[in-house]
C-alpha cells in the first residue's frame, strides 16, 4: 500500500460530489469538496497549527504575501505588455497560482532544488531571481535572465537551485528525478521539488519519472499544480479514474502522496514539509496534488478561456478560491495587517514591476553575433575540444 | 608484438579507466551491471565498482535517459547505454529538447555533461524496429556531438574524450564491430599514460591518391575492403578517410583529401535522404568544386526499412563490390 497522508480527502464524498456536479465542474471535486466539507477558517486553523507554520514570525508571513503579491503584479504587468504589443510568444500567466510556488520554495535549504514547466514566473521569482531579468526575458531582450535566448518558458537560475522553465509538457519530470538522483549521489541532505500540470500527468515520461524515483528512492518531489485544465480540457475529459484524482497514480508505484487545497498557503506548506522531511531524512520521493486555479487562460493567446470555463466559474474560483485574497483576509483577522498595509504593498509590487517593464523596454535585444554563443560548453569556454573540428554548418 | 583487443574490450577498459578517473561517472542502462551488458561491453564493472557506478535501469528509455540529463546538470557524469540505439526514439524528446537546447534556452547557464552510447547499425537478422542508425538525425541538432568509431583504437579514445566533454555526446558503435580487433597500446606504452582520441578529428585510414572513400562506423572497414580490391585488380589507389566524428567535423581532413584524389565518394550505413553523405558531399561541392574531375557520390543504406531475411538485408547494406563498381565510374 502506498501511503497516503491526510485522511481528509474523503474518496466516497468526491464521488457523490462528481455525480451531483454539471460536467464542466466535475474536476474541481477536490475544492467542491473541501469547501463543503469544512469552512475556509477552520481549514486554514488546522494547518496554521502545524509546527512549520506555527514558527512563522509577523515578518514571515507578510513577507510570504508579498510574495504572491510580488508575483501576481508582475504576471499582471507583463499581461499588460503583452497586450500592447511588446511582448510575443506564448506568455503563461500564473495569477490565481501564487500560493503554490511561494508556499513550497519557501521551505528549501541550500542542497534542495527547483524544476518546472512552462508557467515558470511564479517560481522563477520565489527562488528569488529579480524582475529586471525576469521581464526583459519576456520582451526578448539581452538583459534578460537567459540573453533573450529562452523567452517567457524557459527561465534558469542555477545559482539559486533553479533548474528551468522547460516548455515541453511532462518533458521535465524526468530531470526532476536526476536533480534528486545526483543529490543522493553526492550524498547531500537535499530534494528536489518537481512541479507539472494536471495535464503533464498523462504523459509517459511523468509515469517512468514515477517509477525511478520510486524504484531507486530518489528524494524528488513531484507537485501537480491542479488548476483542473490542460490547455482547454478539463480534468474530468482527460485523466481517468477521478473518483481519486491525480495523486493517487503514486498507489501504483507504492509512493507517498496527498492533496493540498491550494487556497491557503499554511496547508501547503504543511502539507509540502512532510514531503521535504520525507526527502530529507528518508529519502523517499512523494506525489502531491495541489488544487489550484488559474484565473486566466492556459496562454494570454489562449481565446477560449471564457469558452472551455464559464464565467460563473471563473468569478467563483476568483471570489473565494484566491490564495492572495485569503491570506489577506487571515493576516488582517490575525491583526498583524490592515488594508492600508495591504495596499501599500501592492503599490510596492507594483512600482518594482513598472520599473522592471521600464528596464525591459530600455534594454537592447540581443546582438545578431550572439546567435552561436551558448549552444556548446566546449566553445564557449575556447577549450581544446572546442576548437577541434567544425561545430555549426551554416553558410 | 603489438597488444590486439577487441572494440568491446577497448569500450569497456576506456569505460573502466574514466570509472576511476572522476568519481561523479555512473552508467546506467538496461541490463549493464548484474547482466554484464546485453553485448557484454560492460563485463566486469558491476563487479568491480558496485551498485553506485553501474546501474541496472528498468526498460524506461525516456525516463532514465531523461534522469541522467538532470543528474548531469548538477555535474554527474552519467554514461547511458542504450541498448539498441534505435530505442532512443522513446528517448527522443529528451535527448533532442532537454539536452540539447538547455544550455542554449538558459544563455549558457546549464550544461548537460552526459554521454549516451549504443550500437547504432543495421545487418543482423532483427528487423526494421531494431536497425536504426539516426547519426544523422542527432548531428542535425546543434548543442549535440555525434561520434561513430570504426575500430577498437578509436572506440577506447573516443569514449574516454567523450566521457570528459561537457557537451552531450551521442555516441554510436556497431554490434558487428564489437568483436573485431586492432590495435590499442596499453597505457604503459603511450606517452601520455593513457589513449584519448579528440573529438572532432578524422583520420586518414589508408592513403591514397586516386579516390577518396570518406565514412563513418562500420562503413569505413567496408571502405578498406574496397579500396583494397580497387588496388589489387584495377589499379586504383584509392584514400580511406574516417570521420570518427560526425559533429564536431573535421572538414580539413576531408577536403585535403578530395584536393589530393580529385574525386570522392561517402559511403554510410545510414539511409540517403538527408544522411551524412548528404551534407558532406553539399559541403565538397561548396568548397572543393573546383579540385573535382567527377561528382561527388554517396553509397548507403537501401532507401527501405531494414529487411529482416538475411540475405535481402545484407544486399541493403553498402558492400565492398558496391563501391568499386560505383568507383570505376567515376575514375
Amino acid at each position: 500500500m502506498g501511503i497516503k497522508l491526510s485522511e481528509n480527502c474523503d474518496s466516497k464524498f468526491q464521488s457523490a460530489y462528481i455525480t451531483l456536479l454539471s460536467a464542466p465542474f466535475q474536476h474541481r471535486f477536490i475544492f467542491s469538496h473541501r469547501m463543503a466539507a469544512k469552512t475556509k477558517t477552520s481549514a486554514q486553523t488546522d494547518h496554521k497549527e502545524a509546527a512549520i507554520n506555527a514558527s512563522l514570525s509577523k515578518e514571515d508571513k507578510l513577507d510570504l504575501l508579498r510574495e504572491m503579491v510580488r508575483i501576481r503584479k508582475f504576471e499582471q504587468t507583463s499581461l499588460k505588455h503583452y497586450l500592447n504589443g511588446s511582448i510575443g510568444g506564448f506568455l503563461h500567466l500564473y495569477i490565481g497560482q501564487e500560493s503554490v510556488a511561494v508556499g513550497s520554495i519557501s521551505l528549501l535549504g541550500d542542497d534542495d532544488h527547483v524544476i518546472t514547466a512552462y508557467r515558470d514566473h511564479g517560481h522563477a521569482l520565489a527562488v528569488g531571481m529579480g524582475m529586471d531579468e525576469c521581464m526583459a526575458e519576456v520582451f526578448g531582450k539581452a538583459t534578460g535572465c537567459s540573453k533573450g535566448k529562452g523567452g517567457s518558458m524557459h527561465y534558469f537560475a542555477p545559482d539559486k537551485n533553479y533548474w528551468g522553465g522547460h516548455g515541453i509538457v511532462g518533458g521535465q519530470t524526468p530531470l526532476g528525478a536526476g536533480l534528486a538522483y545526483a543529490v543522493k549521489y553526492q550524498g547531500k541532505k537535499g530534494c528536489c521539488l518537481c512541479y507539472l500540470g494536471d495535464g503533464a500527468i498523462n504523459q509517459g515520461a511523468f509515469h517512468e519519472a514515477l517509477n525511478l524515483a520510486a524504484l531507486w528512492d530518489l528524494p524528488v518531489i513531484y507537485i501537480i499544480e491542479n488548476n483542473g485544465y490542460s490547455m482547454g480540457t478539463s480534468q474530468a475529459r482527460s485523466s481517468a479514474f477521478p473518483e481519486e484524482g491525480l495523486a493517487a497514480r503514486a498507489e501504483g508505484y507504492n509512493m507517498a502522496w496527498d492533496k493540498i487545497d491550494g487556497v491557503s498557503i499554511y496547508e501547503i506548506r504543511a502539507g509540502v514539509q512532510k514531503a521535504v522531511e520525507r526527502a530529507h531524512n528518508e529519502s523517499k520521493p512523494t506525489l502531491l496534488e495541489i488544487a489550484t486555479y488559474r484565473h486566466k487562460g492556459h496562454s494570454v493567446a489562449d481565446a477560449n478561456a471564457e469558452k472551455y470555463r464559464t464565467k460563473e466559474e471563473i468569478k467563483t474560483y476568483m471570489d473565494k478560491h484566491d490564495p492572495i485574497q485569503f491570506m489577506k483576509d487571515d493576516l488582517i483577522a490575525e491583526g498583524i495587517l490592515t488594508e492600508e498595509d495591504f495596499k501599500a504593498m501592492n503599490q510596492e509590487a507594483q512600482k518594482e514591476a513598472n520599473d522592471a517593464a521600464d528596464f525591459a523596454i530600455k534594454s537592447p535585444f540581443p546582438e545578431e553575433s550572439e546567435i552561436f554563443d551558448d549552444i556548446y560548453w566546449e566553445v564557449d569556454n575556447n577549450t581544446e575540444a572546442g576548437r577541434t573540428g567544425r561545430h555549426f554548418f551554416h553558410g | 608484438m603489438p597488444r590486439q583487443i577487441t572494440y568491446r574490450e577497448a569500450l569497456r577498459e576506456g569505460l573502466d579507466e574514466e570509472l576511476a578517473h572522476d568519481d561523479n561517472v555512473v552508467i546506467i542502462g538496461e541490463e549493464v551491471a548484474e547482466y554484464n551488458g546485453a553485448y557484454k561491453v560492460t563485463e566486469g564493472l558491476w563487479e568491480k565498482w558496485g551498485d553506485k557506478r553501474l546501474v541496472d535501469a528498468p526498460i524506461s528509455e525516456a525516463g532514465f535517459i531523461g534522469m541522467g540529463i538532470g543528474a548531469s546538470m548538477l555535474g554527474i557524469r552519467p554514461v547511458m547505454e542504450l541498448m539498441f540505439y534505435s530505442f532512443a526514439y522513446v528517448a527522443f524528446d529528451q535527448m533532442m529538447n532537454n539536452a540539447a537546447t538547455c544550455r542554449y534556452m538558459s544563455g549558457g547557464l546549464v550544461n548537460c555533461p552526459i554521454v549516451v552510447r549504443g550500437p547504432a547499425n543495421g545487418g543482423t537478422n532483427v528487423g526494421a524496429t531494431h536497425s536504426h542508425t539516426p547519426e544523422n538525425i542527432f548531428a542535425n541538432m546543434p548543442g549535440l556531438k555525434v561520434v561513430s568509431p570504426s575500430d577498437a583504437y578509436d572506440a577506447k579514445g573516443l569514449i574516454k574524450s567523450a566521457i570528459r566533454d561537457n557537451d552531450p555526446v551521442y555516441f554510436m558503435e556497431s554490434t558487428v564491430l564489437y568483436g573485431q580487433t586492432a590495435e590499442v597500446p596499453s597505457n604503459d606504452e603511450l606517452e601520455d599514460g593513457e589513449l584519448l582520441v579528440p573529438i572532432g578529428r578524422a583520420k586518414v585510414k589508408r592513403e591514397g591518391t586516386d579516390i577518396s572513400l570518406i565514412a563513418h562506423g562500420r562503413a569505413v572497414i567496408t571502405s578498406l575492403e574496397a579500396a583494397e580490391i580497387l588496388a589489387e585488380k584495377h589499379n586504383i589507389n584509392a584514400e580511406v578517410v574516417d570521420l570518427r566524428s560526425i559533429r564536431p567535423l573535421d572538414e580539413q581532413t576531408i577536403m585535403e583529401s578530395v584536393r589530393k584524389t580529385h574525386r570522392a565518394i561517402y559511403i554510410e550505413e545510414n539511409k540517403p535522404f538527408c544522411g551524412v553523405g548528404a551534407q558532406i558531399s553539399s559541403m565538397i561541392m561548396e568548397q572543393a568544386f573546383d579540385d573535382l574531375d567527377a561528382p561527388v557520390l554517396r553509397i548507403t543504406s537501401a532507401d527501405a526499412p531494414a529487411f529482416y531475411s538475411p540475405p535481402i538485408e545484407k544486399l541493403q547494406l553498402p558492400q565492398a563490390d558496391e563501391i568499386v563498381e560505383r568507383a570505376l565510374s567515376i575514375c
